[in-house]
């Protein structure tokens, strides 16, 4: 009895209650009287770390609930460093590497060697690194590791492989455009980096095709000299795994610390954006500007701010869009932060043609809020609660804490980073609030981008005051 | 490990039997280890509680499983079940409400506008428009007085504030599931607050709720074109039974629901017999049971509900829909199969294994990799339900310049293959191993197995089954396999769907041009 599709469920971005103050004197709120006893004593299970002489670092996470054997090597440097002639580069990568397998054992073999074992190896390509994982059954760890370590230091790129990737990448370049969602989020996120920018910049049927075996080579030679991350988590014997991952990494030469990367943020230009797609009845509007890195100091009071925002049920979008209008379904928003380089603000409503100026307008209202609605004690409270009484989900397993560890190693966060996090989200003050709310929210710099059918919206988007709607071409160039 | 006749060293009936038997070991020291952490109580109500202990760290996770979804919506209500599913996060008579007498007077007075409103707009001959915006109006007052006594979303605000993480719920064709998980010494809270929507629930703000399910259609069917395809797909598919029905609902109906169809639906279907909960985590099943059952023992006994009598006459057509717009090429088509209580169940799921599950399934082979005429290809069942006889569907994505005819024709090659030889027996130990692992590797999960048990309890009256299905697992032979799709895969039991790409209109003119173009 196999689950497919299932199906619909209640939210798909969420988020405020800002009328509860107005909380009737006679409500008895019996749930209040039930006992919170003390939480069970915990300690999160930290990964033993090691460090070689070479700078690469491993990590161990033993874990003998089930019998199988997780493992990972993350290796810097991703799409945001490819050749801007070569824009997908790094996706064709991750998925030929695998494919093509090794010297000795082809990647069709090596696919009927670990399906019969039920056991899995990939490789992948992501914005900033690239992996090669692996996990199995205990009894074929040995075997799947040392195939594992081979694909990583021996693999073979194939031209058959890579074209079978390039012509994948080609079906999802000229169905780009088919899904209103994939389009509002890439055309936002491109009003925000600008166009040709490493975090956004799209690959195209000419940049994929101008990939060749040896640019994959090139790349996987390049970025094996970098800082590599190792880490296993399940059912092993430490001592045992730490010498086989020494013997297996110890003897490459020292890691090159890739550059600092000097890229430029300028935002987006302000102003109203439009994509017309005929075929959809409903808009998909997305508000947006340029977010701060998690290095900023402010980042504990962005994340409350955040969750007040369109964190939760009753966040301020949430409460106002949805459950207040019921103008929307999907809703949400928050002031983002990536680990290096800065994320993106934005707000998200999807709502019917018919309806998309007011759902702008209210969603607008909200962002101006920020600034001109005081933030309450209620509020507060209610954010830092949701946030910290859920915090032990971020290391409720042996496996999260080993991927935030790596995390943490990768982007050169302390290792307490969650522990000093967390007491920075509980000193957070309204006064805090209002002050992040002013210096990082301006509506002013906002671009709104609207992705729906122009001949249902109306009233048009000119109602909404701020300027001529932009068409936004979203043409993919066809070769010739 | 010699690259091309490696094969024939694992091929090796020896090694083969020492792998499955080092897996079987495993799978029983499983059965054997949650036999002695898990509590199963059925309480007098008829509600069946399962507790699985599971301490690794300080929370849990539960499902809530009520088997009802909108496979049981009344004729002409299609969606129902969802949009009850979304009244359950509208709180209580003590959660959610300032006063709840004076409310529950207003929202029988919202109940009744509504009313009025419908007869009018509903009637065929002499409708009085202007009667019809009177009425429109008092149905829009109605709704703003009851609204006066709401706090609005305080239930999940209460969830939430106490470290509820990953609150959702989610209303299938078969089933209405609800779930969360949160920190241990929450249970109670959690206990009062579950066992009281499920007993307690109240119309809240019901209209509203219709216009966002209604958002919630527009963009999961109507402004996604697979969303459209598979929705016309599924309605063609079936002649008789609820399965071919929207599985959102229809818009008019959705449209017209009103909160006393959803609250019978609550009196008939949320009765203890319908309902399996399923607790996962840091709780002592000694210590929580006699509270967990003071709290769950408030939700009504009633009859299980009677089972559907429709059944899906046999299809003796074949069928085929066509979309044709400016979207890029899809295909998918299917075939009747039974329900999940066949004996060949674990048979459909090995051909599926066989043709669809990784690089080395046959549909990626012969489709991707050697044809070179798709990016995906794949098999799967049952779908879109599994409690009532379902589908065996298959779908493929061409590539650029391959046409939805090619991909049809592709499929019904390798399932003629299916038909036709034996699977070979490397493909069908592979199934059998990768059933076993996949099992195994969700047992590390809170959430998944409070899912699975609650969902094995009630499809198969015991929690157990997740488990024991290997053995059918096991017994699947080749002879099945042939058997089974000769049975199925036959063209009068077929239903073909696709997308054909029209060029627009604007197209030719437009390629030089800067706006417009193939979007």
């Amino acid at each position: 009895m196999k689950k497919i599709c299932r199906s619909y469920f209640i939210f798909a971005v969420c988020i405020l209650i800002f009328a509860s103050c107005a909380l009737h004197a006679q409500q008895s709120k019996p749930w209040e009287k039930i006992p919170t006893p003390k939480l069970h004593a915990f300690k999160p299970h930290q990964p033993q770390r090691i460090e070689l002489k070479n700078g690469i670092v491993l990590f161990l996470q033993e874990d003998h609930e089930l019998p199988f054997v997780y493992g990972s090597v993350l290796i810097p440097g991703g799409a945001r460093d490819e050749d801007p002639a070569k824009t997908g580069l790094v996706g064709l990568y991750g998925q030929a590497w695998r494919t093509s397998g090794t010297a000795k054992l082809s990647g069709d073999a090596l696919d009927d060697l670990l399906e019969a074992r039920a056991a899995h190896i990939e490789t992948g390509g992501d914005v900033d690194s690239t992996a090669l994982s692996w996990d199995s059954l205990k009894g074929d760890s040995d075997q799947v590791l040392s195939l594992a370590l081979d694909l990583l230091f021996h693999p073979s790129f194939s031209a058959e492989k890579l074209q079978l990737a390039q012509q994948q990448a080609a079906t999802g370049i000229v169905r780009r455009n088919d899904d209103e969602d994939e389009i509002a989020r890439r055309e936002s996120a491109k009003l925000v980096y600008g166009p040709n920018s490493p975090y956004t910049r799209q690959p195209e049927l000419s940049t994929i095709g101008a990939v060749t075996v040896d640019d994959l080579k090139a790349w996987h030679d390049r970025t094996m000299s970098g800082k590599l991350i190792v880490s296993v988590s399940g059912d092993f014997d430490p001592a045992a795994m730490e010498a086989k991952l020494r013997a297996a990494f110890e003897p490459l030469p020292a890691a090159k610390v890739a550059p600092a990367r000097h890229d430029e943020f300028a935002g987006p230009k302000p102003g109203v954006y439009f994509i017309n797609k005929q075929d959809v009845n409903q808009s998909n509007i997305e508000i947006v500007g340029l977010g701060t890195d998690r290095r900023n100091p402010d980042v504990p009071a962005l994340a409350v701010m955040n969750e007040i925002l369109g964190g939760s049920f009753a966040s301020r979008l949430f409460q106002k869009l949805r459950t207040e209008l019921g103008l929307a379904y999907a809703v949400g928003g928050s002031y983002g932060y990536a680990w290096d380089h800065p994320g993106e603000f934005h707000a998200t409503v999807m709502t019917k043609s018919p309806s998309t100026v007011d759902a702008a307008r209210a969603t607008l209202a909200e962002i101006d809020g920020l600034t001109n609605r005081p933030f309450t004690e209620e509020e507060l409270a209610r954010a830092k609660d949701n946030i910290l009484n859920s915090f032990l989900f971020r290391y409720d397993t042996r496996e999260k804490v080993l991927a935030e560890r790596v995390r943490l190693e990768f982007y050169g966060y302390p290792p307490d980073y969650l522990e000093t996090y967390k007491a920075a989200l509980e000193k957070v003050t309204v006064a805090d609030l209002d002050r992040v709310a002013k210096k990082y929210i301006h509506p002013a710099r906002l671009a709104i981008l609207v992705v729906g059918n122009g001949t249902e919206i109306k009233p048009s988007l000119e109602e909404l005051k701020l300027g001529p709607a932009q068409k936004v071409d979203i043409t993919i160039p066809m070769p010739k | 490990m010699q690259s091309r006749n490696f094969p024939q060293v694992w091929k090796s009936v020896w090694a083969m039997m020492l792998m499955a038997m080092a897996v079987i070991f495993a799978q029983a020291q499983n059965l054997k280890s949650f036999e002695q952490r898990i509590t199963t109580k059925v309480l007098p109500n008829g509600l069946t509680l399962i507790i699985c202990e599971r301490p690794e760290a300080p929370v849990f996770s539960y499902s809530t499983f009520v088997d009802a979804g909108d496979v049981n919506d009344p004729s002409g209500e299609s969606g129902l079940a969802h949009m009850f599913e979304h009244l359950a996060f509208k709180g209580t008579s003590q959660i959610g409400t300032k006063d709840y007498a004076a409310e529950k007077i207003a929202l029988e007075k919202v109940e009744a506008a509504n009313n009025a409103y419908e007869a009018e707009y509903l009637k065929a001959v002499g409708r009085d428009e202007k009667k019809l915006a009177e009425l429109k109006q008092k149905f829009i007052d109605a709704q703003a007085e009851a609204h006066k006594y709401v706090i609005p979303n305080q239930f999940t605000d209460v969830a939430e504030r106490n470290g509820a993480e990953g609150l959702n719920a989610e209303t299938g064709l078969d089933e209405t599931e609800y779930y969360w998980s949160m920190p241990e010494n929450r249970l109670e809270l959690w206990a009062w607050l579950e066992s009281g929507r499920l007993a307690d629930v109240m119309p809240r703000e019901f209209y509203k709720e219709r216009d966002v399910v209604n958002e919630e259609r527009r963009m999961s069917v109507d402004s996604n074109p697979i969303g459209r395809l598979v929705e016309q797909f599924v309605a063609t598919a079936y002649v008789a039974h609820n399965y071919g029905r929207s599985h959102i609902g229809w818009p008019s109906e959705v449209q017209q629901i009103n909160a006393t169809e959803a609250m019978d639906f609550h009196k008939k279907y949320y009765v203890g017999s319908n309902i399996v909960i399923a607790v996962v985590g840091d709780v002592k099943a000694s210590e929580a049971l006699p509270m967990l059952e003071k709290y769950f023992s408030k939700i009504p006994a009633g009859p299980k509900p009677e089972e559907m009598t429709t059944v899906e006459p046999k299809q003796f057509a074949e069928k085929t829909v066509a979309i044709r717009e400016q979207t890029q090429p899809f295909y998918i088509e299917g075939y009747h199969r039974p329900d999940y209580r066949s004996p060949d169940d674990a048979v459909y799921d090995a051909i599926s294994d066989i043709m669809s599950n990784g690089r080395v399934s046959r549909l990626y082979r012969s489709l991707v990799r050697d044809a070179q005429i798709a990016a995906e290809a794949a098999g799967f069942s049952p779908f879109p339900g599994e409690k009532y006889p379902s589908l065996f569907a298959f779908y493929a994505v061409p590539l650029p310049g391959h046409t939805p005819a090619e991909m049809r024709d592709a499929i019904h090659r390798e399932i003629e293959k299916l038909k036709t030889a034996d699977v070979n027996d490397e493909e069908l130990a592979m199934f059998k191993t990768r059933a076993r692992a996949d099992l195994l590797r969700g047992l590390a999960n809170n959430q998944g197995l409070a899912n699975d048990l609650a969902e094995y309890q009630t499809r198969y009256g015991d929690w157990r089954e997740l488990f024991l299905e290997l053995d059918k697992v096991d017994k699947v032979s080749k002879a099945d396999i042939r058997r089974v799709a000769n049975e199925i895969f036959v063209p009068g039991n077929r239903t073909e769907a696709w997308i054909e790409t029209e060029a627009a209109a604007a197209e030719k003119s437009a390629a030089t041009q800067h706006n417009g173009g193939a979007q």
